[in-house]
């Protein structure tokens, strides 16, 4: 079994509004130290060990679906939590 | 000739247009569920309305592009036929590739609904030869997500091949360039954020959408011939 981890935000080029929000409200709280704020998807999948290319998968995964490669960009992180027995 | 709309769990514009159509430009138009896998004999056009398909999740449009019939339309698209998407429709058909792009949420992260003055870019489409080339319609938005995103490649294509049909005189949600609707390369694809079916008879405040319609129908008839 896999435990993978997805992280999708806006491209660094594209200017994102519930961030700039967020950070507008973290301001009014007086957290003035607060420069930047991105706001993203987070994904939590849990993936049956085949044997496959769980990298080559799960690139696909979020290249087709999880984020919208026109204006989000990912980053995912893989974890195998095979037990024994 | 049938006019075949697409029916998504969530889609809600879905009667508007099939009003406008048999009622105000006197056609045929057909519902087509979103589990079909095929469209009717004897569809001339496609119709992607607006609403929230499958709430939104994910991405406006992302999970719609999945069902079942869109595999038929995107055939009927790559056929050269006419395929339009109204605001959810839009997304739809830039998540499923049709159409370049993406939508954004509202740069002031407010759901719009009101009015908005267009200029008509390109009156020379299958959907807007009914209309003069810098023309200014109203047509009404209603959307979180209409904030069209491309980037600088893609814009300075869709510049040189006179894709962009519809730009915002007030510009109300961040739009890269303006733009309010694009249509694809061949220019039988077109998307749009703002709603003609709401705006095609004075009745509801104005009458320009009819336009639209009368343009798609024209050009329906014209290719049948």
């Amino acid at each position: 079994m896999y435990r993978v981890k997805v992280y999708v935000t806006y491209k660094e080029s594209i200017l994102d509004p519930q961030g700039e929000a967020v950070k507008t409200a973290l301001h009014r709280l007086d957290y003035q130290t607060v420069e930047k704020v991105t706001v993203g998807k987070y994904f939590e999948l849990n993936i049956a060990d085949r044997g496959q290319n769980i990298d080559e998968e799960v690139d696909q995964m979020c290249d087709q679906l999880l984020a919208n490669v026109n204006m989000e960009s990912y980053r995912y992180e893989i974890e195998s939590t095979t037990t024994e027995g | 000739m049938k006019y075949a709309i697409i029916r998504f769990p969530g889609s809600n514009c879905d009667w508007d247009l099939f009003y406008v159509l048999r009622d105000v430009m006197a056609v045929t138009p057909e519902f087509v569920d979103y589990r079909e896998t095929t469209l009717p004999d004897e569809t001339a056009a496609v119709l992607v309305p607006g609403g929230f398909s499958y709430g939104d999740y994910l991405r406006s449009g992302a999970i719609a592009r999945f069902s079942p019939i869109m595999a038929a339309v995107k055939a009927f698209a790559d056929a050269g036929h006419p395929v339009i998407g109204i605001c959810n429709g839009f997304q739809i058909l830039t998540e499923a590739g049709l159409l370049p792009g993406a939508l954004r949420k509202n740069s002031s992260l407010d759901f719009i609904c009101k009015p908005q003055p267009l200029t008509v870019t390109n009156a020379t489409t299958l959907f807007t030869h009914e209309f003069d080339a810098g023309e200014t319609v109203m047509f009404p938005i209603a959307h979180g997500e209409g904030n069209y995103y491309c980037d600088d490649a893609t814009l300075a294509q869709l510049k040189q091949n006179h894709q962009i049909a519809f730009t915002y005189q007030n510009n109300p949600n961040g739009s890269t360039a303006d733009i309010a609707g694009v249509t694809n390369e061949r220019g039988n694809v077109l998307g749009m954020m703002p709603h003609p079916e709401r705006a095609s008879e004075a009745i509801l405040g104005g009458d320009d959408g009819q336009r639209l319609f009368a343009s798609l129908i024209a050009s329906v008839t014209a290719a049948a011939q």
